[in-house]
């Protein structure tokens, strides 16, 4: 059974000593109540007190971390079924499969595109996490060989599949100081697998086609004393992998079930894969192909299912410019809620119609909602115009206000003497029209 | 070691819901088109029924449009000046129902007359035997005055009339409830607003399983966590037996993608965006697929390959039933 934060606290040293990286042992209570930390972190925590909460203190899932030179990739400690009930908490990794088959200067070059990827999303850098490295030939040697290519260009995390444990181990000497993930080990050769992981403190991928052939293998392999265990339940189609990663997912988080009680991995041929493991509940993501064009989307949609829903994403307050505006181009003006700002700018960018797109800090609110709470008026329209300098930006002093607040126009004409305010469309998508319609025509 | 999965058992369930009329109903359909009808989550076959597989529309139009990614009109280019020949091509490319939206002005920039889009209508029903929804061009006043005009001129032919905002819904409400028709309810992602669009519509009398709901979507990368979880969360009230919930969903995934910036334009974009079709189609099958898996029931697409690929996962989705139950 679960305890409170209030009963864990009174299990715990109560000395407020810090050393767990919390304020207070009460915070380092409420944490572990939330099942975000692990209570090995307190030192001083008394046997008895340890075993008392050893069953309520571990998280669900448990947290992965799979790691090399400068870089971490980690899944698991997820605590809902569902994004709205709090938000999903470590992005799924994004692997690359490369079979050892291929040629070594294939390799290479593959590795290096994946270690240079980076494409920019709202200002975020986005990247691919690792390389999956497939021994299709059955020879260690090519595995290793294949390793050292890779990390002759490629830093990132690895993880190394095989049928045999035993073609895996010359390519794990060659990986000192590093976590990786290998696998998979099945019924028949888990043994193997569980010797290797524990030997080189790599991460254990362990596939099944069902439930109970999971659980029975995790349960020996923890035996076998390893515990970062990845699940890969293989399911038969598309729909029936849904069905296990959300039985694993329920089991794990509703019943407190440990021997599911672990991130899962899924590899993916298609995009339906793809985009059901980034929404449903995949910890890493294994991809044949690499292609930016397939990237960028999969790395997009991850960083969207993964945004904190509590938290509404905010875009910069400022002055954007679209489609190189002129200073005889029309300010547009809108607020830093961020849907309401790629709505605006993605009409405008589309039409290539060229504008400035004044973004006023109406604290991560749309148009309605900030101006019914009083975040986004004429006093902050005119204040965010004079944070930019606008006046000396442009020549013709155009200013369009989006057409849900209209009843502002009067009011934001006497804070901006000198500027022609004009009332837009009340949705973006009608901005190009507006633009042809009104702005271009006088 | 047999695992004991614990299941959720729901009390409430998604309506059924039937598009298009056959000639023994009145209409003229050679196919009628159920959605609807889950008893559990998307595709939890496990410990529900999910009698129906979500469908796949196509887009068109009654004319070439104006604003739509040069990739689209190149895709159509031999079908985009004629809406029949359009929807016999969209037939063929695997769509399981059509969804054709009106433009506001006709190939000459003149405003669309009722009678134009009534014969635009009329072609389009006579060139496919699949249900048809059809979408106004967006402007109350227009979509009042075409949508009445169709609506009379197909009686019996249970079309959906959309799209029905909080701000215009009374005039399609009325002329689809006294022609037998359906409609679509649009609200901006929100589940509160779309339950009041539900009764506002039912209060005029038009029985629930004459409404599909459209909650609205952003693209991937425009919000389309914000219409993922909207949708989950209107599909979980549905099943937890809040009647103004229990409508099957259609989503716009098409026109939300094609209009995102990675989809309409090939130049000028970094490097790391990579082949533009080709990224185009992912964003509109990626953003597709993530709004299967949070419970829509149609999904109305403008790309052939997305609509293959869309199918080809729905059935696989579907195949699940006979592996657990």
């Amino acid at each position: 059974m679960a305890l409170s934060g209030i009963q864990i606290y009174k299990l715990l040293p109560q000395t407020n000593c810090k050393e767990c990286g919390f304020p207070t042992c009460l915070a380092f209570a409420m944490k572990l109540a939330a099942k975000q930390v692990e209570l090995s972190a307190c030192p001083y925590v008394s046997e008895e007190s340890k075993a008392l909460l050893e069953e309520s203190s571990a998280p669900p899932i448990r947290l992965i971390s799979l790691k090399s030179d400068g870089y971490e990739v980690k899944a698991g400690n997820e605590v809902v079924m569902y994004r709205h009930e709090k938000t999903f908490y470590n992005k799924p990794g994004l692997f690359v499969k490369i079979k050892t088959s291929s040629p070594e200067a294939d390799v290479k070059t593959l590795a290096q595109r994946i270690q240079e990827y980076r494409v920019n999303y709202v200002g975020i850098d986005l990247e691919v996490d690792g390389i999956a490295l497939e021994d299709d030939t059955n020879e260690g040697e090519k595995m290793k060989n294949a390793v050292k290519a890779v990390r002759s260009v490629c830093k990132k995390p690895l993880m190394l599949f095989a049928t045999s444990a035993a073609n895996l181990e010359p390519a794990l000497t060659e990986l000192n100081g590093e976590s990786p993930l290998i696998g998979c080990a099945t019924a028949d050769s888990w043994e193997k697998f569980a010797e290797l992981a524990k030997q080189y403190k790599a991460s254990l991928a362990v596939m099944a086609d069902n439930l109970d052939t999971l659980a029975e293998l995790s349960e020996k392999i923890k035996g076998k004393g390893v515990e970062d265990i990845v699940l890969v339940p293989h399911g038969k189609n598309l729909g029936h992998e849904l069905i296990l990663q959300t039985q694993i997912r329920r089991l794990a988080l509703k019943s407190n079930y440990r021997p599911l009680g672990y991130p899962t991995l899924a590899f993916c041929q298609t995009h339906a894969q793809m985009a059901q493991a980034i929404a449903k509940y995949a910890g890493f993501l294994v991809i044949d192909t690499f292609a930016e064009e397939l990237a960028y989307p999969l790395l997009v949609l991850r960083q969207n299912i993964y945004t904190d829903p509590q938290k509404p994403i905010q875009v910069q307050p400022g002055l954007y410019e679209i489609n190189n505006p002129q200073p005889t181009d029309p300010v547009l003006v809108t607020t830093n809620f961020s849907i309401t700002y790629f709505s605006v700018a993605n009409e405008v960018e589309g039409s290539g119609l060229p504008a400035y797109l004044l973004v006023a800090d109406a604290e991560g609110m749309s148009v309605l909602t900030a101006w019914a709470a009083g975040k986004f008026d004429a006093e902050r329209i005119a204040k965010a115009v004079k944070a930019v300098n606008l006046d000396a930006k442009v020549t013709r002093k155009r200013l369009v206000l989006p057409g849900a607040v209209a009843v502002l126009s009067g009011e934001v004409e006497s804070e901006l003497p000198g500027w022609e305010i004009r009332v837009g469309p009340r949705e973006a998508v009608d901005i190009p029209k507006f633009y042809k319609q009104v702005l271009q025509a006088n | 070691m047999p695992v004991e999965v614990p299941k959720e058992k729901w009390p409430g369930s998604v309506r059924t819901i039937t598009l298009g009329a056959l000639p023994s109903e009145g209409g003229t359909r050679k196919r009628v088109v159920t959605v609807g009808g889950e008893t559990a989550m998307p595709f939890m076959h496990f410990e529900g029924e999910i009698p129906n597989p979500p469908v796949v529309a196509i887009e068109i139009k009654d004319r070439k449009p104006d604003d739509w990614s040069p990739l689209l009109l190149e895709t159509w280019k031999d079908v985009i000046d004629d809406p029949a020949q359009w929807a016999a091509a969209a037939e063929a490319a695997g769509a399981d129902l059509i969804v054709l939206a009106l433009s506001l002005t006709n190939r000459n920039g003149e405003p669309t007359s009722p009678d134009e889009a009534v014969a635009s209508v009329k072609a389009v029903l006579r060139a496919t035997g699949l249900p048809l929804i059809v979408f106004g061009p967006g402007q109350a006043e227009a979509d009042n005055a075409l949508l009445v005009a169709v609506s009379e001129a197909t009686k019996g032919e249970r079309l959906a009339l959309g799209i029905c905002e909080d701000k215009n819904y009374r005039t399609i409400v009325a002329t689809a409830m006294a022609n037998d028709h359906l409609v679509t309810a649009r609200t901006p992602m929100d589940v509160n607003l779309a339950k009041q669009l539900n009764i506002l519509i039912s209060d005029m009398g038009l029985p629930l399983d004459r409404i599909l709901m459209d909650p609205t979507t952003g693209a991937l990368g425009y919000g389309i966590e914000y219409g993922f979880s909207v949708m989950e969360r209107l599909r979980l009230a549905a099943l937890q037996g809040d009647k103004m919930t229990q409508l099957p969903m259609i989503v716009t995934p098409g026109f939300e993608a094609w209009k995102a910036k990675e989809s309409k334009v090939g130049e000028g974009v970094p490097a790391s965006w990579g082949d533009w079709l080709n990224r185009a189609i992912n964003w509109e099958t990626l953003t597709a697929l993530t709004l299967v898996e949070s419970g829509a029931d149609i999904v109305v697409l403008r790309h052939p390959e997305s609509v293959k690929r869309v199918k080809a996962a729905i059935e696989e989705l579907m195949a699940a039933k006979s592996l657990v139950s």
